[in-house]
This record gives structure tokens, sequence and C-alpha cells, in this order.
């Protein structure tokens, strides 16, 4: 175990723990926010699916010599909309389809960076490196995080009754296409962000284990998103200091402190259930 | 002019044609049962009438004053998540969503109104109660009154009493004709207890494989169509939700 006072010193801290940090609670906000819908909606898998396409351009963007982010976000959003109209129209079944379309993106990537010998430069998107983050990455990532937000926040309600009642909203005039298009272009971009800090194999997991606890705790949307926003950014700073203490990997940590707070408040919800079944008896 | 115009309109399943040139009208203050065998196109009408499916020939127009997003929609029981963690408030209010869709926020109006449909449905008391453990009956309730958040003209209910109690469903009744009589909400319901139907619509629209009918009450039970269903639905003991006669008289013929 690793003396915390002695790696924290100040230049560390004003260098690269706070920008870390400040990154991080930004994209454990989005993320928990838009896990909600997408457990409810069940499409954890596109998370998951544009992960993989997120790293495979990341790939292709590293051996080409450009800018990684920047050049992945965009195309992460087209996929998040192609990924979109094949699990609403195809003939394979949505999640068939996004698994052929995300694994294929991720070999071409995989295809061109070993083609240009570059595979141990991208293998720490892998897992992420939010200490090893640039100055740059982290602004663009807190602006990006914050149009997030206020997005999600401005359309909370609409997102809700697209959320419960695809049919219902609708009917009653809703343009539900171009909801759904939101949530899939603000899961993009959240995707790619996290991708950058706490990997590609971690991030769907982080976008879907804070809802989940969520959902064992609360009754009602609004307390299922707050908790969940709660949970995930209190696992990332909790995460974050495992991984200080212990030199583990940001990413792994920060998912395996998700997972002991889900059972434990599986564990705790099955508990309130009961009691609460045994006062109305 | 009628709400609702349909000339001549055919309806397709996928591939399959299942409804050729069916033309009727939903007058302001009507109450139409749409009653047919499973595959005759019931649900594909109620879509087309929703607005999530365009007719596949013919024409369908709205008029006197009735706008596409001025209708208030009850869905199936079977297609709402029951494990989806939401208050009643909150499913309640999202009815009020076509009223304002520039408005990002609920105003104090749409809660005033979601406040006053669930007054209406005797559901204040559970504004708080999480959706998903509310019974059968009660959750109706609560999607009848989102319902009514979003329309004060028209009514449209997708096979209400499917997996219902016939105390619940009788009750459902009642609720349906305070809100056609005392509001003056129009109503459109697709159901298969074509019983019911005679005994509350004004209006009823068969539409079969083969033949179809569009008329008051009075005539359908007259006519050939009419007899043979409601023939069939009572050899079949298929209503059990509003007749509370019914059994009696069947208990008396055993006796």
């Amino acid at each position: 175990m690793n003396n915390l006072s002695a790696i924290l010193t100040p230049e560390f801290v004003s260098a690269i723990l706070l920008p870390a940090l400040i990154a991080g609670i930004a994209v454990s906000l989005c993320s928990s926010l838009l896990g909600v819908s997408l457990v409810l909606k069940r499409c954890s898998m596109i998370g998951d699916g544009l992960s993989h396409v997120g790293y495979g351009t990341l790939c292709i963007a590293v051996a080409m010599g450009w800018a990684p982010m920047q050049v992945t976000i965009p195309v992460v959003i087209a996929a998040a909309y192609i990924l979109l109209r094949l699990s609403e129209s195809s003939r394979l079944g949505g999640d068939t389809a996004i698994a052929l379309f995300s694994t294929s993106a991720l070999a071409l990537g995989i295809f061109a960076s070993s083609k240009a010998n570059l595979m141990t430069d991208v293998s720490h998107y892998m897992f992420g490196s939010i200490l090893a983050m640039t100055k740059g990455d982290v602004i663009f990532s807190v602006i990006l995080s914050i149009c997030v937000l206020l997005v999600y926040l401005l359309f909370y309600d609409k997102i809700f009754a697209v959320t419960f009642d695809e049919n219902f909203a609708r009917a009653t005039g809703l343009n539900v296409r171009f909801y759904n298009l939101l949530i899939a272009v603000l899961t993009a971009v959240t995707v790619v962000l996290g991708m950058m800090m706490m990997g590609a194999l971690l991030i769907s997991s982080l976008m879907i284990f804070p809802a989940v606890t969520a959902m064992r705790l609360c009754k009602r949307f609004r307390g299922v998103v707050i908790t969940s926003v709660i949970v995930s950014v209190s696992c990332f700073l909790l995460g974050l200091l495992f991984s200080l203490m212990f030199d583990t990997s940001v990413g792994a940590s920060v998912i395996l402190v998700n997972l002991a707070v889900f059972v434990l408040s599986s564990l705790l919800g099955t508990l309130l259930r009961r009691a609460g079944a045994g006062k109305q008896r | 002019m009628a709400y609702i115009t349909c000339k001549d309109i055919t309806l397709r399943y996928e591939s399959l044609t299942v409804q050729e040139h069916l033309s009727f009208t939903v007058e302001k203050g009507d109450y139409l049962c749409i009653v047919g065998e499973n595959g005759s196109g019931k649900s594909t009408l109620m879509k087309c009438l929703l607005g999530l499916k365009s007719v596949d020939a013919g024409s369908m127009t709205f008029g006197d004053g009735l706008k596409r997003n001025e209708i208030g929609y009850l869905p199936q029981q079977s297609m709402i998540q029951r494990s989806f963690p939401a208050s009643v408030r909150e499913v309640v209010l999202s009815g009020c969503l076509n009223r304002r869709l520039i408005h990002p926020f609920y105003t104090k109006a749409d809660k005033a109104r979601a406040a006053e449909q669930m007054e209406c449905l005797n559901i204040t008391s559970l504004a708080d109660r999480c959706y998903r453990e509310l019974s059968g009956g009660q959750q109706q309730r609560v999607l009848l009154a989102r319902a009514l958040c979003a329309t004060q003209k028209l009514l449209l209910l997708d096979e209400p009493l499917t997996g219902l109690d016939p105390l619940v469903a009788t009750e459902l009744y009642g609720i349906l004709r305070h809100i056609h009589e005392e509001h003056g909400i129009t109503v459109i319901m697709v159901t298969h207890d074509v019983e019911c139907a005679v005994r509350h619509a004004r209006t009823i629209l068969h539409i079969g494989k083969n033949e179809s009918f569009f008329g008051s009450c009075a005539e359908y039970e007259k006519s050939a169509v009419g007899r043979r269903f409601l023939g069939e639905t009572i050899a079949q003991e298929h209503c059990s939700g509003c007749a509370p006669g019914h059994a009696e008289k069947k208990q008396e013929a055993e006796a």
C-alpha cells in the first residue's frame, strides 16, 4: 500500500490529480444520467457497441496521426445514429446487428493499428489513462460534459416520456425519433470521453452500474436519476483513491467499487422491501 | 365536419392486406367501439388513428378543430414496462407534454391539470406511490389520468379491459361514462368484448375478414353480422366485465 502523503506532492496534485478529478467527475455525471435511460429502454448494448466503434476509430486515428478525441467523437455519433436505425428496423434483431456492426468497426481499427505497428500505443486506451490526460483533453471533456448535462436537463421531461412509453409519446405528438437520436448522440459523446479516462473495456459498465444500483433503492424516476448521479460520482472518487493507494488501474478500481456498491444496495433493497411488506401486513 | 373521417381506407399488417374499402366517421361527442375477430386489423386501425402508422390507401382526415396531438391514448397494459421506477405523479404529468413542445419544464398550469385529473380519477392519495407497485385497476386509472391530461376532446383506448377482473372492469366502464357524459370527451375503444361494447357505446364499427359494419348499436344488434357475433360471444361466455345480470340469467337457466 502506498503512503498517500508521499504521493500527493503539490506538483502532482495541481498538475495531474486535480484535472483528472474535474474531468472524471464531469464524465461520471454524464454517464450516470444517460445510463438510467439506456437501462430502462433496454438498450445497454448500444453503450457497449459504441465503445467498440470508438476504440476502433481511435486506433485508426492514432495510426494516421490524427487527434484522437476530435476524430472519434463525430464518427461515434454517426455510429450511434446507424446503430439506432439498425436496432429499429433490422431483420437480424437489434442486438445481433449491433454486435456485427461494432465488432467489425473494432476489427478494422485493430487491423489498421497493427499494420502501422502501433498496438502498444493504442492498448492503453483499452484501460484508459485518466492520470495521463493532457490539459487540452481535460478542458475539452469538461466542456462537452457540461453540454451533455445541459441538454439532458433541458429535455429531462421528454426523455422521461420517451423512456417510459414510446407509443404514448409518439401518439401525443412528441418527435420520438428525435429524442431517441438525442439520447444516442449524448451517449456517443459520453462513451468517447469515458473511454479516454476509464478505458474502452470498462465504459459501458460505468454507465450501467450506477443506474441499476439506483433502481434497487428508489421508486421514482427523479429519485433514480439523482441517486444514480450520487453513486456514480462517489464511486469514482473512492475508486480513484483506491487506485492511488494500491497503485492499480483507475478504471478497474472504479468499476470494482461500483460492483461492491451494487451488491450492498441489492441487499439493502431486499431488506427494505421485506420491512415494507411486513409493515403492510 | 366530423372529428375523424375515414374514406375507403386499406389497412395492411406487414405485407398482408387485412382490410379494404373501410369507411367510417367519428363525430364530436360519439362513443365508438371497434370490435372484430383477432387479426381483422383492429390494432392496425388503432395505430393509424394514433398516427403511429399511415393508412395504406384511402384517406383519413381530422376535422372539427381536432388536431393530431390532441388525442389522449390508453395503451394495452402489456405495452407498458411494469418494472419501471416512476411515481404516479410523474406518469400523469407526462401526459401534459403535448401542450408545450417548446417550453422545457412543466408549468404551474400543467401541474394543476395533472392534479385535477388525479382528483377526478380518485388517485390523489396514490400520487407519490410507485407505479409498478399498484394493482392492475389502479395502474389503469393512472394511465387514464395521463391520457386525460393529453386531451379535452378525444380519448382512444386499446383493449383497456385485458387482464382486469370483472369488478374493476365494471368500474372502468363507469369512469368512461362519466368522462364521456360529464366532460364531453369523445371516446373510441377497441375491444373484443362485444356485449359490453353494445351496452355502453353509441356507435359500433365491426371490422371482419369478409364483412364490416358501421352504425348505431341498435342497428348492429339487428344486423346479420352483429347477431352472429353477439350470439357467438354469448355462447362462448366471453363477456365477464360488465354483465352482472348475464351471469344470473345463466344460473337461472341452469336451475
